[in-house]
């Protein structure tokens, strides 16, 4: 109905937050020593958070679209048919409050992982040109 | 049906992405989120719809299926035109400001 609804609000969230901290990145690039000084997994954290930013924005633009092909929304106020009905109103709420978070977090592990995966493999290709000298 | 055709396509986008130097360039990485983005939020909708309807979840009606194939190509194609208007928006080859650049000289 609307369970879309709640991963794009994550992603308004965490593009914001990515904006901070790429300028926080901009900012410690200048202190060369300070960037050293940062481990594997806060590298360039703010292209990782645009994986998820890339996740959410993607995933929610195409289920907004299933819900169009399913008349869910319309182009006019209260642009969610739901809406329109109390009673339909409560199931909606109830859609986003279990379908709608239960996304959210599936997409937020995901990318927890994939953050984990990528610093070892960061890690570990700073470790191989050492190897061999 | 929807899930099964995102997840497809999905596994395609990344398996060209990992191994085409071009297709990176081409910002294919837009259209692997997008696909596992969506086919993860549709999984959990499946989930919730499997538990409500037990095993009929995979008996589903001819045309019901025929309407969800219908819509995964569908988001296939919107998919692709989001991909192609980021494209040609970034330009990361500079084509469209070379060929612009050479019109106004």
């Amino acid at each position: 109905m609307a369970c879309f609804l709640v991963p794009a609000t994550e992603a308004v969230v965490t593009t914001i937050a990515t904006k901070v901290v790429e300028s926080k990145e901009k900012k410690a690039a200048g202190d060369e020593s300070a960037l050293a000084k940062i481990d594997a997994k806060k590298k360039h954290f703010s292209r990782k958070m645009k994986w998820l930013n890339a996740m959410l924005w993607g995933g929610s633009a195409l289920l907004a679209f299933e819900h169009l092909w399913h008349g869910e929304i319309t182009p006019f106020f209260p642009f969610l048919t739901a809406a329109a009905d109390p009673a339909d109103a409560a199931e909606m709420l109830h859609e986003m409050a279990t379908s709608g978070v239960g996304m959210a977090v599936l997409v937020t592990t995901v990318w927890v992982v994939m953050v984990l995966v990528s610093a070892s493999i960061e890690k570990r290709s700073e470790k191989e040109p050492a190897k061999e000298v | 049906m929807t899930l099964l055709i995102t997840i497809l396509a999905a596994v395609v986008t990344t398996l060209i992405w990992y191994s085409s130097e071009k297709a990176r360039e081409l910002r294919i990485s837009t259209l692997v989120f997008m696909f596992w983005g969506a086919s993860l939020m549709w999984f959990v909708d499946a989930v919730v719809e499997f538990i409500e309807i037990r095993a009929e979840y995979f008996t589903p009606a001819a045309e019901d299926m025929l309407n969800d194939a219908f819509l995964g190509v569908s988001v296939i194609a919107l998919a692709l035109v989001i991909w192609v208007v980021t494209l040609l928006i970034k330009d990361p080859k500079k084509v469209i400001a070379k060929k612009l650049k050479n019109k106004t000289e």
